[in-house]
């Protein structure tokens, strides 16, 4: 009777846990991509700050980059975002004293929204921004709309400044282009590397030094990352900065070849597994037709194992572009737009981890973010389901 | 006539397991002997030590001689590669590579440095015809060789044996994994293919040793018991073990 229930009791955890582990997975990316989406959703304007022009301005609407433009002074004249042809003049609550004396703002600022009302219906080709608290009751100039930014703008715009004023820049390209560039120049590096060390454990070395080599590169794998960084950072870093004569160690190569000796272990052991999972039958007969040893390894085992000999490779890619404190730490952490290794870059990880802290939650910076995030988990996602269909394909 | 192959005094060991003890056998140009004798009696380990299969096995030790063609291969310099370019070996359960049937056949030419598409393509249709496999696959040569039947692989590997043109083939229970209409095939092939080699074929089944042997040997730990013809061993056996063997009595 007790062992009934005792039974019973083990199967309803089992199940229970099968469900809550698989239910907060999912929550975890439903709630990933829908404070991915406020990115799309809301105004790119910082949070109760306001834009207005004149009431004779014909522009109801700019985008995130027009704006962008006009602030950085890019954009001098209204002709270029289809207006009128005048000069564009900013206007900020700090350049007041300059039109208003300040018996006319008031001692305690009591007057500052009249003045800016006054000074925004005086000057057709003003634009300005400012809180929305100091705008007045019956304003008579024109607030305009600021559009959202698109999924197509967030990836493709190279400019990631997401707490700039007064609209945030969310240009993710730099980031996915530095991420996808430091993933695959660690794997050209580890791919060779790890591929060589595992036919040499499987069919080279002799089973005493494999039982001492084996537990070793194991070992690598747990290793925290912290560890590695910080030997990159000693080690790496200056011996990179020496060789290039670089004004900055801290490069995406750099990078690369830390998270190439991280992905090393995960490669090994599975190029190896790989190879061990090849028949005897196989090798015996290319040995018997009188190939050579090395033969038989690059035109038998290698081709036979050569989904597991991809398996691994991905799975390194998988850990080298999912790596956060390694990139944080040896990347150099600058938001360049490069397709340079010898440059400080900032990967994807590396931003989430260093920006969360400092954005404000809910914002526009923090919301950019969960975006970045939904990115990196695209990418992981295909990876590990292209692995999933080749170890189905060998299977088979 | 000098034999084909010989062994004098061999004797393996593998680490303190004494396998082969002592053999002395020679068998003639274009004959078939047939090794038999019960599971673990060496015979298998016997026929592996005329391409020096046995060497992949760690902590295995081969003394004494063993000749092809009057010249011992039992020598730590010779080039084991090119022995066994000269001796084809066919195994237990049909082991092609997961190419196509034509790269199949022509994998031994190829690591002989053989890339010419003219001479690949006899080469690989002569086997093919030789192993009797040609009419079935002629039309389906780029076809996996996964994807035949098990007999048909079996005659596929016979013919990747024969590709490279080796005087002596050595098989290895070559029909143990077959069906009996398969079984037929390979032993009708057997028995044509004396014409140009030299066969030693190891097997479990006493009728096919009968059919398709001029010779046979019996093993019994580690020992040849009796080595006679065919016919002299399976009407007349002159050791009683090698009777109640033949007889089902035991084995």
């Amino acid at each position: 009777m007790l062992k009934k229930i005792i039974n019973k009791i083990i199967e309803g955890f089992i199940k229970t846990s099968g469900w809550v582990s698989s239910i907060i997975v999912l929550l975890i990316i439903i709630f990933l991509f829908k404070e991915a989406t406020g990115l799309f959703t809301k105004s790119p304007l910082e949070e109760g700050y306001v834009l207005v022009v004149n009431k004779k301005n014909p522009i109801d609407k700019l985008s995130p980059d027009q704006l962008k433009n006009v602030f950085d002074r890019d954009s001098t004249s209204w002709k270029t975002l289809g207006g009128m042809n005048a000069p564009i003049e900013i206007f900020t609550v700090e350049d007041i004293s300059t039109f208003y004396n300040d018996s006319m703002i008031g001692a305690n600022m009591e007057n500052l929204p009249w003045c800016i009302n006054d000074h925004i219906a005086k000057t057709e080709n003003v634009i300005s921004y400012f809180p929305e608290k100091y705008l007045p009751k019956n304003f008579e100039g024109k607030i305009m709309h600021l559009d959202n930014v698109s999924v197509y703008q967030f990836l493709k715009n190279k400019i990631w400044l997401p707490s700039a004023r007064p609209v945030a820049q969310v240009g993710a390209l730099p980031l996915i282009i530095s991420t996808l560039l430091v993933s695959l120049v660690a794997i050209l590096i580890a791919l060779p590397i790890g591929l060589a060390a595992a036919i040499y454990l499987a069919e080279v070395a002799d089973s005493r030094i494999r039982t001492f080599l084996k537990p070793v590169i194991e070992l690598l794998a747990g290793i925290p990352s912290v560890v590695y960084g910080f030997f990159g950072l000693v080690i790496i870093v200056p011996f990179i900065q020496k060789i290039f004569s670089l004004p900055v160690g801290e490069t995406g190569l750099t990078g690369s070849i830390i998270l190439a000796i991280m992905a090393l272990p995960t490669i090994i052991t599975v190029a190896e597994d790989a190879l061990r999972t090849v028949p005897k039958a196989m090798k015996e007969a290319s040995l018997a037709l009188g190939a050579t040893h090395w033969q038989t390894i690059y035109k038998v085992m290698i081709p036979y194992a050569s989904s597991g000999i991809t398996a691994a490779a991905i799975l390194g890619i998988g850990r080298a572009v999912g790596e956060t404190m390694v990139a944080l730490m040896v990347t150099g952490n600058a938001n360049n737009f490069t397709f340079s290794l010898l440059k400080p870059i900032r990967t994807i990880p590396a931003t989430i981890a260093a920006e969360l802290g400092e954005a404000s939650y809910g914002g526009m910076h923090f919301k950019a973010l969960f975006a970045l995030g939904c990115i990196l988990f695209l990418i992981t996602l295909v990876i590990n389901v292209y692995v999933e269909y080749l170890s189905g394909k060998k299977t088979k | 006539m000098t034999p084909k192959i010989e062994t004098k005094n061999l004797q393996l060991y593998y680490g303190a397991h004494h396998a082969l003890k002592g053999i002395d056998f020679s068998a003639n140009a274009n004959t078939v002997t047939a090794l038999i004798g019960p599971s673990g009696c060496g015979k298998s380990t016997f026929l592996r030590c005329f391409n020096r299969m046995n060497d992949l096995i760690d902590g295995c030790e081969v003394e004494g001689q063993i000749l092809i063609d009057g010249m011992n291969i039992n020598d730590k310099y010779l080039n084991v590669d090119e022995l066994r370019k000269k001796v084809g070996m066919v195994f237990q359960k049909p082991n092609p590579f997961p190419k196509s049937i034509f790269e199949n056949v022509a994998y031994g030419l190829r690591i002989n440095g053989i890339n010419d598409k003219k001479t690949l393509e006899e080469k690989v249709e002569k086997a093919l015809r030789q192993a009797a496999l040609w009419e079935e696959v002629k039309d389906n040569l780029k076809k996996s060789a996964m994807s035949i039947s098990g007999g048909q692989q079996q005659r596929l590997c016979i013919a990747r044996a024969l590709a490279v043109e080796p005087s002596l083939v050595l098989m290895d229970e070559p029909t143990s994994a077959l069906d009996p209409i398969s079984t037929s095939k390979v032993e009708e092939l057997i028995y044509q293919l004396k014409e140009k080699y030299t066969i030693l074929i190891v097997t479990h089944n006493m009728q096919q040793a009968a059919r398709v042997s001029d010779r046979t040997a019996f093993f019994y730990i580690g020992e040849m018991i009796e080595y006679n013809d065919t016919t002299e061993i399976f009407t007349n056996p002159k050791i009683e073990r090698t009777q109640n063997y033949i007889t089902g009595r035991f084995g």
